[in-house]
């Protein structure tokens, strides 16, 4: 299912003094099974371009092609899009609203109009996926821990068995570990169920780890579009759109300001190691 | 259609109305309302429109932007406007099967629709120039005397405008919210009042968790800070008189003292110009 912005444009306030342009003519193709890691500082446009193409903003120019159809067409039925685009918002916990957690996780799959045995599997399978065990599955979710929240409102999108997953910063607020756990859940999703995944992050370092595909965003453009070595090339633009470089490569950097040879296109930790140790030996 | 409403909302400009102090613009305009209520002859109406279109002209608000909250109360108006015109009882003008139509009634209706008119476009005026802050700011300080009967005047201001700034809020959150349930399938349009009741509890629920959430939050973070009500808190922007609000001040009364004397008055220009039965009569 792939995803096809074509010059992409968003207006807010039009025709007021408030008026903004949150995107600002974006085209972009996106095939599936891609692990796309999407970056831009605060207020870049990076939410209202996932809002666009999983179809629950209206562009102000421009459409978005899922499967070669014109979602925004005046005949095409976005409902028919739902589930199928699965979209994980920013703090997705404060969603929840039913009185347990197996019964939050059914709504998706239920709207899609799936009978009650596959409505329960889904979300079964679906609570499994993302971790959680049998006894949470009877509590209500608002006593539940943050992280496990999290991982609900998670499963309540993957149970309608999304093609595409878009999340927007899914870690947010999580510790370390509660940060590697979700990562991995998702890179999982990617890896063995071949699911398209949109992830949009502030975390340069979990972007460089797990994603294929980078695509910047700077105030509505789409600045750059490439593999994560080549775009942590780009420091001083990068730098100049607020963002940063990984750790890992910031230090690689600081060892060869130092004096010692090394390559400075390192993006994780494993590859850092392996050039200092190719030459100190 | 929420953002139709311009009835409440605050409009961004430098202008004289806006830096005017709350208090006498809620003075001023309460005194204007009760006034519109008092009098009953067009020399009034005249001298109201004309203040009114002055202050219009002053605060810079595109008069476009203010007539847009005019289209929220546009049932009411039509609403009075066939009441009166059908059921004022008087010498007849029309008459068809069961309804009749009066000259009383008509005359009534027009007056109906100039005072409501004038009544949402004086009360947008002030909203639309006052920030929700100055206005509580200048309730406040207005009642402040109402403290001897024991009326928590600070703590209802603090209230007041928390519950202002909270809209905003609430309403942002409600759209994230209806995204979120959208993307998982839910409909908000549907046509059975049934299952569009039932398709707001994803919505409803989320909402009053977040509000409750936040407003604890909010207390935790005001008690932080050191906040234990209006005991003793001074203003980082106290309320002082300039001499544009004197002005002001001298304008309402002289305003006042126009529409009385005209009120007076009217009585013998009326029937200095009209003898009976004039078709100028019509508008006395």
């Amino acid at each position: 299912m792939p995803i096809i912005a074509d010059h992409l444009t968003y207006v807010y306030g039009a025709k007021t003094s408030l008026q903004t342009t949150a995107i600002d003519d974006i085209s972009v193709k996106i095939d599936d099974g891609q692990f796309i890691g999407l970056i831009g500082h605060t207020g870049s446009g990076k939410t209202t371009f996932l809002q666009l193409i999983s179809g629950l903003v209206k562009p102000t120019g421009g459409t978005v092609y899922i499967n070669g159809e014109d979602i925004f067409a005046k005949d095409f039925d976005l409902h028919s899009i739902r589930g199928k685009v699965g979209i994980v918002f920013q703090y997705p916990e404060h969603q929840l609203f039913e009185e347990t957690v197996f019964k939050d996780v059914c709504f998706g799959p239920k709207n899609m109009g799936c009978d009650q045995k596959e409505t329960e599997l889904r979300a079964y399978e679906a609570l499994k996926l993302v971790g959680l065990e049998d006894e949470v599955f009877y509590q209500s979710p608002f006593d539940l821990s943050g992280g496990q929240k999290r991982r609900v409102a998670i499963a309540g999108v993957l149970s309608m068995k999304p093609q595409v997953l878009i999340l927007d910063e899914p870690t947010a607020g999580l510790d370390p570990a509660g940060r590697k756990e979700i990562l991995g859940l998702i890179e999982k999703l990617c890896r063995e169920q071949g699911m398209t995944i949109i992830l949009v992050s502030h975390s340069m370092d979990d972007v460089a780890e797990y994603v294929d595909r980078i695509l910047v965003m700077n105030d509505g453009k789409l600045e750059i579009d490439a593999t994560p070595r080549e775009v942590f090339k780009h420091q001083q633009e990068l730098e100049g759109f607020g963002l940063s470089l990984p750790q890992v490569t910031k230090a690689m950097i600081s060892i060869k300001e130092s004096g010692i040879p090394v390559k400075t296109d390192a993006i994780t930790v494993e590859e850092a190691v392996n050039e200092i140790l190719r030459v100190l030996y | 259609m929420l953002k139709d409403v311009t009835l409440g909302q605050y409009y961004q400009a430098d202008s004289v109305i806006h830096r005017l102090d709350p208090r006498v613009k809620l003075v001023g305009t309460l005194a204007y309302m009760i006034s519109l209520f008092v009098f009953n002859n067009i020399f009034c109406y005249a001298v109201a429109i004309v203040l009114l279109a002055v202050v219009i002209a002053l605060s810079k608000v595109p008069v476009g932007y203010m007539l847009k909250g005019m289209r929220a109360v546009l049932f009411i108006m039509v609403f009075t406007v066939v009441f009166n015109v059908f059921f004022t009882s008087g010498t007849n003008l029309v008459e068809f099967w069961i309804f009749h139509i009066s000259k009383e009634g008509v005359r009534m209706a027009i007056f109906m629709v100039i005072r409501l008119t004038l009544l949402i476009i004086s009360a947008s005026i002030m909203t639309l120039t006052t920030t929700p802050n100055r206005l509580t700011d200048g309730l406040e300080k207005i009642f402040r005397p109402l403290k001897i009967f024991k009326l928590p005047v600070h703590e209802i201001a603090m209230m007041m405008s928390i519950a202002l700034r909270f809209i905003p809020i609430l309403m942002e959150e409600a759209d994230k919210i209806m995204k979120a349930q959208t993307a998982r399938g839910a409909k908000f349009d549907s046509k059975k009042f049934t299952e569009r009741a039932k398709s707001l509890i994803p919505l409803i629920v989320p909402l009053f968790i977040s509000a409750f959430r936040r407003a604890s939050d909010l207390a935790l973070a005001m008690e932080a800070r050191g906040y234990h009500g209006g005991d003793g808190r001074t203003k980082l922007y106290p309320l002082k008189y300039a001499s544009r609000d004197i002005i002001s001040y001298l304008i309402l009364i002289l305003y006042i003292a126009i529409i009385v004397f005209l009120g007076i008055m009217s009585v013998r220009i009326i029937s200095h110009l009209t003898p009976d039965n004039s078709y100028l009569s019509f508008f006395f």
